[in-house]
């Protein structure tokens, strides 16, 4: 650092090194059983020395947990709540700091609130929520008497029931939580340091504000965005309470719920090595984003705490 | 109003129209199940075969995850309005099925579907557990097990141990006498393991004793029913088995299965008491000593009653047509076919539920060849179930069980003694039970 | 207030914030609504009847020992996993940040974890742990003797927990420290190693100090880390056992309401959850106003 210390680097690196191998451990040692045989896996202790299996194990573990599928889905699922969380966010951080209208501020202090209740807080009737998107409308239907107010009305018996469930479905999935406004909040904050002048030369030149939006605000939002994308995709694919409650269906599966389909359960084989194998193929996805977009990722992280 | 008259006709025209394309193809039964892999595989082939078997009815089996997973699914489903006709739900959800308003009692689906059923034929112990305070079936017992006794045969011989009845259980006391001897002697680094304790040492030892584990009728005469457990009968064979604990004649090897079953299969036990599916379970397990299997033990001076079944029944749920409860109904009567009966027992180790099939079994000598296969039967069978023997039906009973199992292992780590567990799991229990009546009141 | 130019517009501003609205009414403030009605009612779970009980299902839930013990394990947990997370990512991000030259690639050997899902961080863990053969279990058992099984023995289960979700959150803490750590002006680390301040005396001194914004910040977001986002490992490792010993709030909350069917009792859960995670985030930004005053 400041003088020179060859003593104190060299336990400095040491101790670098110590760290990345306890940080690093489980995944070296999850590769490693995955590429053995069930015989040696399940050997005490299990040998260090990696084997020849990994391509067995990986294929294996890919049609017994039906991996393709669950992937897809997972997939799917978080490029929808990526897509859709930045989009809504996108535009209503928009709208909240560059007009000026009657429920700006109640706006966003409605957004501000959901910020800190996670959808592990509100399951069960979110849940209830996506069996039916429509209750809120029937609730209110029902409240009113309005079935009594109809037949009234036109002299027959009527009954409304709406029903619109989002269960075992694409959008059950990422609706109930592109609902958390944390990107709208990160979008606000920096909409806010964009300077005033850009604003008035875009008024002055007579443009709309979606041309504004467009061609200033977006290019100036890349990095947050690409940010945003590494955040949301992670944390998207990585849902697991919600997918578990709103799919039932085997074919609507998300892969991180489906692999405990993989891990042995005590009546059977220690076939470990399929099921890391399957580990490693379903992380896949969320860390090679990460590592492809580490840089903005960082950036991203570090501007979300201020 | 000439506009509502128009829609009304519209309407009816195009669901008129539509049917008519739909006569010509077999009417879809949804079966939720939360069989698993072999077990799956098992019941896949009797829907393949029933869809073999005519072509008005197609069944179509869907696996929702395990029993809590798929119990959800069917709730979910039913206030979604789009539940299937047949869901399986385990015997601790009884109770809310059968308050739900959502079934279709069997026994009435059966009359009204015009198919003639003879229960008397079926195993009394089995069909009580899913019967109605009157004594009407609601719901077709499918896959069902009880708690028999495994012993390790080469310990046993060891010690000079004779192997024990199949029909004729021990006693209590006798079992301490033989795990007395394992332990002295150092054959067996302890005694007895028991899976599943609230099932085996308390619900199916108050059966077998005919001691009332809640009041009115174990709670099928009323919501308002309260644990009995800490009686003084009870309480004394908690007593009994902690003080075993303290000389290694008993170890507590875990809540659910998997602890005493690998401490069993270890040797490090000598005597494991859990499900009949356990059988199948230890012959793919146990590769080095031979073990064998008895019913449970009796108090001494004992006429045993019959020991209660755990596992599924398959409910049928409220609001399909009058056309796919005749399927529905058909399906379940081919499922009680002697033929589907002997596959299920025989790939499974579940019990068979007519008394024809385990009769056909018996003549065709399977017991003679699998004589482990008859010990949970015989034990089920011993007996007609009295009105505290037959089962239990509480509501909240898997939180119930999570207070049993939270009581009784603190007996065994010696932090409360046994009489004022039992007395702490009744209060907390009654206080569940009082929830779940207020709730239905 | 910094005054702002803002676009004039009838419908726009209310087109654009449409979305975001639509979505947080249906999916957030209705289901929190009826989430706190539901949780002052008994509701059987087929949806057929409702009734009316005020705080009833408070009342059984606070004196009951059974949720009594799952706030203490809760704490427990959120604070062993926010101890170890942070010191080690502390520790290895100061020593990160001494070594100049491999800094982008440290971080890229460290960072992936973030990226791991719990359920799955649980998953590595439950097999490096596993009494039977997990070769950390076997470590234990030879090298402290001790008994290890988390099948039987509650705190071997919390243990393995802590391990899985600590060792996730040790990237993101990492990240959050090396950023922390190279905002420290140069000239104050300067002036004091020409005070004759060694290396550890700068660190405790000046870097940690100057941290401690970071540091508060990291212990509030690992501790609602691992009251909620841990749910995927308690349910594929311990299932809330061995005798509800793992059985976080979050857990319960599923357990009652999903498994157990208690639909009233689940939702006052869900509301005592809420207001716990508000008083700590509320609780954050007033202490972090307080210290960014400080630092000035």
């Amino acid at each position: 650092m400041v003088e020179k210390t060859p003593i104190l680097d060299f336990f400095t690196y040491a101790f670098l090194m110590l760290g990345i191998l306890i940080v690093g451990f489980p995944i070296i040692y999850s590769l490693i059983a995955a590429t053995l045989p069930l015989d040696e896996v399940s050997r005490v202790p299990m040998p260090m020395i990696p084997g020849d299996q990994f391509l067995v194990n990986m294929t294996e573990a890919w049609t017994r947990g039906n991996l393709g599928t669950q992937i897809t889905n997972s997939i799917i699922m978080a490029t929808g709540i990526t897509f859709g969380k930045i989009v809504v966010s996108m535009i209503g951080a928009f709208s909240i700091v560059y007009f000026d209208y009657k429920f700006r501020k109640l706006a966003f202090a409605s957004v501000f609130c959901t910020l800190m209740l996670p959808v592990e807080v509100r399951i069960l009737p979110t849940y209830e929520m996506a069996a039916n998107v429509l209750s809120p409308v029937q609730t209110i239907w029902d409240f009113l008497h309005l079935n009594g107010l109809v037949s009234w009305f036109t002299g027959n018996d009527f009954s409304l029931s709406l029903n619109w469930s989002l269960l075992d479905s694409y959008p059950g999935l990422i609706f109930p939580l592109i609902a958390s406004a944390t990107c709208t909040f990160l979008f606000r904050q920096f909409f806010l340091t964009i300077p005033e002048e850009l604003c008035e030369a875009a008024k002055i030149d007579g443009a709309t504000p979606m041309i504004f939006f467009r061609k200033i605000l977006f290019p100036l939002s890349k990095t947050n965005i690409a940010a945003l994308v590494v955040i949301e995709f992670v944390y998207g694919y990585n849902q697991y309470l919600w997918p578990l409650l709103v799919t039932t269906n085997t074919k609507m599966t998300t892969a991180v719920i489906g692999l405990q389909n993989l891990i042995p359960q005590a009546d059977d084989l220690p076939e470990w090595n399929i099921a890391l194998g399957g580990a490693l193929l379903v992380m896949l996805p969320p860390v090679l984003v990460v590592l492809f977009m580490q840089r903005w990722f960082v950036k991203g992280l570090i501007e979300k705490e201020k | 109003m000439k506009l509502s008259r128009f829609c009304l006709l519209f309407i009816t025209a195009v669901c008129l129209a539509l049917p008519a394309s739909a006569f010509a193809k077999p009417v879809t039964i949804n079966w939720w199940h939360a069989m698993r892999s072999a077990r799956g595989e098992v019941a896949a082939k009797m829907i393949a075969d029933f869809n073999a078997s005519q072509s008005d009815y197609k069944v179509v089996g869907t696996f929702k995850g395990n029993y809590d997973e798929t119990m959800n699914a069917g709730v979910a489903a039913f206030r979604a309005k789009k539940q299937p006709h047949i869901l399986q739900v385990f015997e601790v959800g009884t109770q809310t099925m059968m308050l739900s308003g959502a079934v279709y009692p069997v026994f009435e689906l059966m009359k009204d579907a015009g198919i003639e059923v003879d229960w008397s034929r079926y195993l009394q112990a089995v069909l009580s557990y899913y019967m109605n305070a009157d004594g009407n079936l609601m719901s077709m017992p499918f896959n069902s097990s009880t708690p028999i006794m495994y012993y390790n045969v080469d310990m046993f011989k060891k010690a000079g141990i004779a192997p024990l009845s199949k029909t004729e259980p021990v006693t209590w006391d006798e079992l301490g006498e033989i795990t007395k001897k394992l332990v002295d002697a150092k054959i067996a680094p302890a005694g007895m393991v028991t899976a599943w304790q609230s099932w085996t040492q308390i619900e199916n030892y108050s059966a077998i004793h005919n001691i009332a584990f809640a009041s009115k009728a174990n709670g099928y005469k009323g919501l308002d029913c309260k644990l009995e457990i800490n009686n003084p009968t009870v309480a004394k064979h908690i007593e009994r088995l902690k003080s075993w604990a303290d000389d290694k004649r008993f170890m507590y090897g875990g809540q659910k299965y998997q602890g005493p079953k690998s401490e069993f299969i270890a040797q490090n036990a000598a005597i494991y008491i859990d499900s009949i599916s356990g059988i199948a379970k230890l012959k793919k397990a146990v590769k080095d000593f031979k073990w064998d299997a008895a019913p449970l033990p009796i108090e001494a001076g004992t006429k045993p009653q019959n020991s209660i079944i755990g596992g599924a029944s398959l409910w049928v749920l409220n609001g399909h047509t009058k056309e796919e409860y005749k399927g529905a109904a058909a399906f379940l009567k081919f499922l009680s076919s002697n033929q589907m009966q002997e596959y299920w027992h025989k790939e499974t180790g579940y019990f068979p539920i007519t008394i024809d099939a385990y009769e056909d079994l018996k003549s065709k000598g399977y017991y003679t060849a699998n004589p482990l296969q008859e010990v949970g039967i015989t034990q089920l069978n011993r007996a007609i179930p009295t009105e505290i023997s037959r089962g239990l039906r509480l509501g909240y009973f898997v939180q119930i069980r999570n207070i049993i199992n939270e009581e009784l292992e603190m007996v065994w780590n010696g932090k409360k003694a046994p009489q004022k567990a039992l007395d702490d799991a009744v209060a907390r229990s009654n206080t569940q039970l009082a929830t779940f009546a207020k709730t239905y009141k | 207030m910094i005054k702002r130019s803002f676009f004039k517009s009838r419908y726009l501003p209310y087109l654009l914030i449409f979305p975001q609205i639509l979505v947080t009414l249906t999916f957030f403030y209705w289901p929190a609504i009826q989430g706190i009605l539901q949780s002052f009612m008994l509701s059987d779970p087929f949806g057929r009847k409702s009734t009316f009980v005020w705080f009833y299902n408070y009342i059984e839930l606070f004196t009951d020992p059974l949720y009594l013990k799952s706030i203490l394990i809760t704490f427990v947990f959120s604070l062993a996993t926010a101890a170890v997370s942070i010191s080690l990512g502390l520790f290895i991000a100061s020593m990160a940040n001494r070594a100049l030259k491999a800094k982008a690639l440290v971080r890229t050997m460290l960072i992936w974890p973030y990226a791991v899902a719990p359920a799955i961080s649980g998953i590595m863990w439950l097999f490096l742990l596993h009494p039977s053969y997990g070769v950390v279990a076997l470590a234990i058992k030879k090298w402290m003797g001790i008994d290890w099984n988390p099948v039987l023995y509650g705190s071997d289960a919390m243990i393995m927990i802590v391990m899985a979700s600590a060792w996730k959150e040790v990237s993101y803490n990492f990240v959050f420290f090396m950023a922390g750590m190279q905002a420290v002006p140069k000239s104050l680390i300067e002036a004091a190693a020409i005070d004759g301040a060694g290396p550890l005396r700068r660190f405790w001194t000046i870097t940690f100090p100057l941290l401690s914004p970071t540091f508060f910040f990291l212990t509030v977001m690992n501790i609602i880390y691992s009251f909620f986002e841990t749910f995927g490992i308690i349910h594929t490792v311990t299932q809330g056992g061995p005798g509800g010993s793992t059985n976080i709030l979050v857990y319960k909350v599923y357990q009652d309401g999903f498994v157990g069917l208690n639909l009233g009792s689940s939702a006052a859960q869900s509301v005592v959850l809420m207001s716990l995670i508000i008083i700590i985030t509320v609780l954050q930004f007033k202490f972090v106003e307080k210290k960014v005053q400080y630092s000035g």
